[in-house]
């Protein structure tokens, strides 16, 4: 017996030194909290580090920078297995909805976050992307991609050709093309896909979605559908683009050296040019709105909070100085032409500052007026498979020359075989 | 004094001990993935909404997959690329074998180590960089068919405007086989070439002595001595040809290219899984592709088999 009593006095005694260690562990060590991202929004978070710090001092950030498709694949996996998640999740727009689907997140619609009490404070558009149809917000927003037609300046000039002429509507886009296309030999766009995917998103009904309406139906047998089709089909018949993907190095080449005349993008992509894709074409770009006022988004950066993260207070608080804080907002702009998603970052007078690389022209100012007329469009799951069903179709109309009617028809029932599952 | 005793592994379980660091790391990254996969197959899954969401729908992801064309377009892809790939890789690497054989000695190792550079080159850089050859407007390949055909007597041959290689359905699985099989012929040389130095020299020798010539040596020594290991470089070349994805992914993007002409059966689950979000298809689509290779497999088996002489086999 009396060594079972100095055996257990002994394990005791461990026991309260061990509880001691860790408490002056965990005092001597700094909280964290942890951060998700891709570039170039880790640079945009470690800029904002210093402000951080100074309400923080305590509060040490870990942030986990992946490339874009490996950062949304690990996130992915992390909220189907719930570990391994960071506190704070950047997500880009697309996967947004997808995420927002399994319910990993965290509704910041709720208390004690009340993001909604801020809703008035973001571009309209981008709140209601986070939104989904419950109502929860899954995400806050904190850069959006006002689309623009970025457009040689110098080409149009040669073949005589004006701005109003290119974006009055999408047929005198496409026949300013060919009179391009006729004097400098220049291509109107990289790939005849470039115009399907900015015609399917414009004047989409309030409610609907890009491939489904609010029910569920299918939509791709829309007119909508039918006239991007038709006009992709009428550019690749006219030999007006160079079936170039974005982002290949005929693309990149292309832009350089002047043989496509206009490029559909983001705002951001002035940028790209700028920085590493055409330097040496400054001052022989202009920026417009789209063609036929459409108003349409490419890509956005969402900061979202996992349900199973460990220190949702800090993240909530992190993700407000990201997203409401006006002067982290305009060194993103600033430093990443990261177009702000907050609007008291708008009335800044660096929109009113011309953009040297667009010859001189205060391209921003168009932008931000884009920024405020364009419309969320719902998000389905099935999204990235329909996606993938048009655009092969389409390959088939412009390649094989199949039947506009049958091709839509081809994929609606491909679609609706997948939304039956 | 007495040595304090160290503990000491009974002789009953130190097979186990030694061998469990394997079995360890054989069971979590071996065993437990294809059983997770199997299990997978048979449910629904919505991978963000976490674990707990997995229903079971029974055979219905098998059946979805065997009724999807694009199932059943990826397969075809699959098997046109092995059989362009493969065929010519064997045909071209036998006789490369040979030739190295007989034509060196000293230089032997270096030769067949430029040839079977490829093989241990990073895939990734690869694809970049045929990416950048094949290129339409500025690639190497369509700059030196322009130059050929301006010889004289050759223009006719060639196509007067230069090949979209990689954005016409028609070119991408050409230009996807010339990679596949640039990789894999030094691969392939270097098994046939260690095979060659398995062959008595004195049967050639007795059959130099009977008169047999170059040829005859060839068709009735060579051959049927690398028999067995036509077999073993066949087999891979079917198992690697099913599961084809890195080249192909790389070179078009991780679409399949135009109208998918590119997409492997590989490439297409990987796709449904990480792109569309449908893990459990996408497991049935792993285990269907696995009774494919399982079946290609045998018949390259029962081909060889029967294609052994009388006699042989004891």
């Amino acid at each position: 017996m009396p060594s079972f009593r100095v055996s257990a006095i002994a394990a005791k005694f461990l026991a309260l030194m061990a509880i001691l260690h860790v408490c002056s562990l965990a005092q001597a060590q700094p909280q964290t909290l942890s951060i998700a991202a891709y570039p170039a929004v880790d640079e945009i978070i470690k800029a904002a580090i210093p402000q951080w710090k100074k309400k923080h001092p305590d509060v040490e950030i870990k942030l986990v920078s992946r490339a874009f498709d490996d950062h949304h694949t690990a996130m992915s996996t992390a909220l189907s297995t719930s570990s391994n998640l960071p506190d704070v999740m950047a997500l880009e727009v697309s996967y947004v909805g997808r995420f927002a689907g399994g319910g990993g997140l965290e509704d910041l619609a709720l208390a004690p976050y009340r993001i909604k009490e801020t809703q008035a404070r973001f571009v309209p558009f981008a709140f209601k992307q986070a939104t989904i149809s419950s109502g929860a917000v899954v995400a806050a927003p904190t850069d959006i991609g006002p689309g623009t037609l970025l457009y040689r300046s110098d080409l149009l000039k040669k073949a005589g050709v004006t701005e109003a002429e290119l974006t009055q509507s999408w047929e005198s886009f496409v026949l300013s093309g060919v009179k391009i296309k006729a004097v400098t030999g220049a291509y109107l766009m990289a790939h005849a896909r470039d115009i399907k995917n900015i015609l399917i998103r414009a004047n989409i009904k309030p409610g609907d979605g890009l491939y489904f309406d609010a029910a569920g139906k299918v939509l791709v047998d829309s007119p909508r559908f039918v006239r991007a089709f038709e006009l992709a089909r009428k550019v690749r018949q006219q030999k007006l683009d160079g079936k170039i993907g974005a982002w290949s190095t005929e693309w990149t080449q292309g832009l350089k050296g002047g043989s496509i005349a206009t490029q559909m993008s983001g705002a951001w992509q002035a940028g790209h040019l700028a920085n590493w894709i055409a330097p040496n074409t400054a001052g022989q770009w202009r920026a417009a709105q789209l063609p036929e006022q459409a108003w349409a988004a490419w890509g956005g950066t969402f900061y979202s909070i996992p349900k199973a993260a460990r220190n949702k207070a800090l993240a909530w608080e992190f993700i407000q100085l990201m997203t409401l804080n006006r002067e982290v907002q305009l060194n993103a702009f600033k430093g990443h032409d990261a177009f702000p998603a907050l609007l008291e970052a708008h009335t800044d007078s660096f929109y009113e500052q011309p953009i040297v690389f667009l010859g001189g022209q205060k391209a921003r100012l168009l932008w931000r007026d884009a920024a405020l007329k364009i419309n969320a469009i719902d998000v389905h799951k099935l999204d990235p498979i329909a996606d993938e069903i048009i655009n092969t179709e389409l390959d088939k109309v412009l390649d094989q020359g199949k039947d506009i009617a049958v091709a839509l028809a081809d994929a609606k029932s491909l679609l609706e075989r997948r939304v039956r599952r | 004094m007495k040595r304090p005793q160290l503990p000491c592994l009974s002789p009953k379980w130190a097979p186990y001990v030694f061998l469990s660091p394997f079995l360890l790391l054989f069971l979590v990254f071996g065993v437990f993935p294809l059983v997770f996969s199997l299990y997978l197959a048979f449910q629904s899954w919505e991978p963000a909404a976490g674990l707990s969401t997995m229903k079971f729908v029974g055979l219905e992801n098998f059946s979805f997959a065997l009724q999807d064309e694009w199932f059943w377009k990826s397969l075809k892809n699959t098997a046109w690329l092995a059989i362009a790939t493969g065929v010519p890789q064997h045909l071209v690497a036998i006789p490369l074998a040979v030739f190295i054989h007989g034509a060196y000695r000293r230089s032997r190792n270096a030769i067949i180590g430029i040839y079977f550079l490829p093989y241990i080159t990073s895939t990734v850089a690869i694809a970049m960089m045929f990416t950048t050859l094949f290129s339409t407007d500025y690639g190497v390949i369509n700059q030196g068919l322009r130059a050929l055909g301006q010889l004289p007597g050759l223009g006719w041959l060639l196509p007067a405007q230069p090949i979209d290689w990689l954005n016409h359905a028609e070119n991408v699985k050409p230009a996807i086989s010339l990679v596949v099989f640039w990789r894999y012929l030094g691969f392939n040389t270097v098994l046939y070439l260690a095979a060659l130095q398995t062959i008595p020299a004195d049967i050639y020798e007795a059959a130099t002595m009977d008169g047999a010539g170059r040829w005859q040596q060839f068709w009735c020594i060579t051959l049927p001595s690398l028999r067995p290991m036509i077999y073993f470089g066949v087999m891979l070349s079917v198992i690697g040809g099913m599961q084809l994805f890195e080249e192909p992914f790389i070179l078009t993007g991780g679409r399949g290219g135009t109208d998918q002409a590119g997409m492997t059966t590989a490439m297409y689950m990987y796709r449904t899984a990480f792109e569309f979000n449908d893990f459990g298809t996408a497991s049935a689509l792993s285990w269907l592709l696995f009774i494919f290779v399982a079946l290609l497999t045998w018949l390259t088996k029962r081909a060889f088999r029967q294609a052994q002489p009388q006699g042989d086999g004891t």
